[in-house]
């Protein structure tokens, strides 16, 4: 499922004094399989972006092409769209309101009209790879989880739909390190296993780096940088302008750097840059 | 859709009407809604739709806007209006299966249309030109006099600021939690009304469940802050009447002496 957009603009309350340019001419091109990290300050209009993508949305000028359909076009069936483009939103955990953890999670299933076996396949399926325990909380009333569990269930509500691109709109805020690590790292074994396409907005560029493959950076509704991981974190001043950064382990290389230490500059990842300096430092030592 | 919404909208501008002072406003639009029940004949509204036009146009507020504010009362407009026209006895002038129009009636239904359009308009006016702020400031003011004999004016004048204050954002709640389910397919627009009924309860559980949880917090960051409502709490903006609320007052002179003379003199 490769998704393109063409000269995307969106404008709220178009005709009101409360005009406001959300987006401003976005193009765009996510391929198939690919895990893309969306970044940008608070209101630079990643979430408004994400919700064109399964047309929850109307674009006011442009297009935009999910799986060869022109989603923007009248006579495209959004449901078709929605049952292959998931999007998980902040705080999915208000969007739970069913008498039990099974029937919520199967709510979008049900939607889509399939049968009760399928249904039931489905949700098992979602809570294993959330690890949720099937036995133990398909009975449970979701407002009776922790705030943790509630968001493991509702982003199993949306895995449920069994999407083959899945938005996930900062799906750790508010979780502990090891809920946030637990819940990143599912997911980067539900892309790697199962080829869906990802895209991730976050602000944690640790977990950035970590996960994807390619950046996309917005400011004020426009595509400030887009490209590898390694080329944009090379971008460390302008990041820093517009409130974004680097991972904190890319300081530390950039202060090697600075001091004329030939330390590699692809390196990204906490665990590869601790190798390479192991390396170097046994370099010296050798 | 849910933009539609405009009662009790506020719509930011730099005008005379802007500029009045709210307990002005608020008095005036009482004495409006009383002048309109005066009212027992159509050409008496010629001195209404003066009155009317004139503050739109001073207040800058688009004519647009005013109209959107009268979309979500079409229904009850209809219905006063078939009312009106089918159960007023009189001169029957058509009449279709069990349906008599009369001449009275026809008259009865647009006199009183006219009258709620008008209501709606001028009352509209008053929350589109006075900040939610200044219009539960200038409430609270004019309640004052009757603590006296117990009424709460701070209390009030205070839930009804809250209550303002969160209508957007319980619309972008709503508007939120609406598209957080329908990326999970559902649907809200189609089928018959039981299913749309039924359709919306992964809408209403959620948002219930925010409001509470607002509520909640609200009351503990006041509670945080020491509030303890009225007695002695002071305001960064302190109502005052200015030359322009005098100007006001002649202007609101002249339409009631005018709805007063057609009244009698017409």
């Amino acid at each position: 499922m490769s998704i393109i957009i063409e000269n995307l603009t969106y404008v709220y309350d178009q005709g009101t004094p409360f005009e406001t340019i959300a987006l401003e001419n976005i193009n765009l091109e996510i391929e198939s399989g690919e895990f893309v990290g969306l970044i940008g300050h608070t209101g630079s209009g990643k979430s408004t972006l994400i919700q064109h993508i399964n047309g929850l949305i109307k674009p006011s000028t442009g297009k935009i092409i999910v799986n060869g359909f022109n989603i923007t076009d009248d006579k495209v069936k959004l449901s078709e769209i929605r049952k292959k483009v998931g999007l998980v939103f902040q705080y999915p955990e208000y969007q739970l309101f069913e008498e039990t953890v099974y029937k919520d999670i199967a709510f979008g299933p049900t939607n889509l009209g399939l049968s009760k076996e399928e249904i039931d396949r489905r949700v098992r399926n979602a809570m294993d790879i959330v690890s949720l325990d099937f036995e133990e909380y398909k009975e449970k009333s979701p407002f009776e989880l922790s705030g943790g569990q509630k968001r493991r269930a509702a982003i199993a509500g949306v895995l449920a739909m069994e999407p083959e691109v899945l938005i996930l709109d900062e799906p750790t805020a508010g979780l502990d390190p090891r809920g946030r690590d637990e819940i990143l790292g599912q997911i980067k074994r539900l892309h790697d296993e199962k080829k869906i396409t990802v895209v991730l907005v976050s602000h944690s560029m640790e977990d950035i780096a970590k996960l994807v493959e390619r950046i996309i950076v917005m400011h004020n509704g426009k595509i400030e940088i887009t490209g590898p991981k390694e080329e944009v974190f090379k971008h460390a001043d302008r990041l820093e302008e517009i409130g974004l950064g680097l991972p904190q382990i890319l300081y530390l290389v950039n202060a090697l750097k600075a001091k004329g230490i030939a330390i590699d500059e692809n390196v990204i990842a906490f665990d590869a840059v601790k190798s390479e300096l192991l390396r170097l430092v046994g370099e010296k030592h050798a | 859709m849910l933009r539609d919404i405009t009662i009790g909208q506020y719509y930011p501008a730099d005008s005379f009407v802007h500029q009045l002072d709210a307990r002005f406003k608020i008095i005036v639009s009482f004495l409006f809604i009383i002048s309109l029940f005066m009212i027992n004949d159509f050409y008496q509204y010629i001195p209404v739709i003066i009155f009317v036009m004139l503050i739109v146009k001073i207040s800058r507020v688009p004519f647009k806007y005013i109209l959107k504010g009268l979309k979500p009362i079409m229904l009850i407009l209809i219905f006063a209006f078939g009312i009106n026209i089918f159960l007023t006895k009189g001169e029957v002038i058509l009449s279709f299966w069990i349906f008599d129009i009369t001449k009275e009636g026809l008259y009865q239904a647009f006199f009183m249309m006219m009258r709620l359009i008008f209501l709606i308009t001028g009352t509209s006016l008053l929350t589109l030109t006075t900040s939610p702020i200044m219009l539960t400031d200038g409430l609270e003011n004019l309640l004052n006099p009757f603590k006296k004999i117990g009424l709460p004016a701070h209390e009030l004048a205070m839930m009804m600021t809250i209550a303002l204050r969160f209508i957007p954002t319980l619309l972008k709640e709503t508007d939120k939690i609406m598209k957080a389910q329908m990326a999970r397919g559902a649907d809200f627009e189609s089928g018959n009304i039981i299913k749309r009924a039924k359709s919306l309860i992964p809408l209403l559980v959620p948002l219930f469940i925010s409001a509470f949880r607002r509520a909640d917090e609200l009351a503990m960051a006041m509670e945080a802050r020491c509030y303890r409502g009225g007695e002695n709490r002071t305001r960064l903006k302190i109502l005052s009447y200015t030359r322009k609320d005098l100007i006001g007052l002649i202007f609101v002179g002249f339409y009631i002496t005018s709805i007063i003379g057609v009244r009698i003199y017409l």
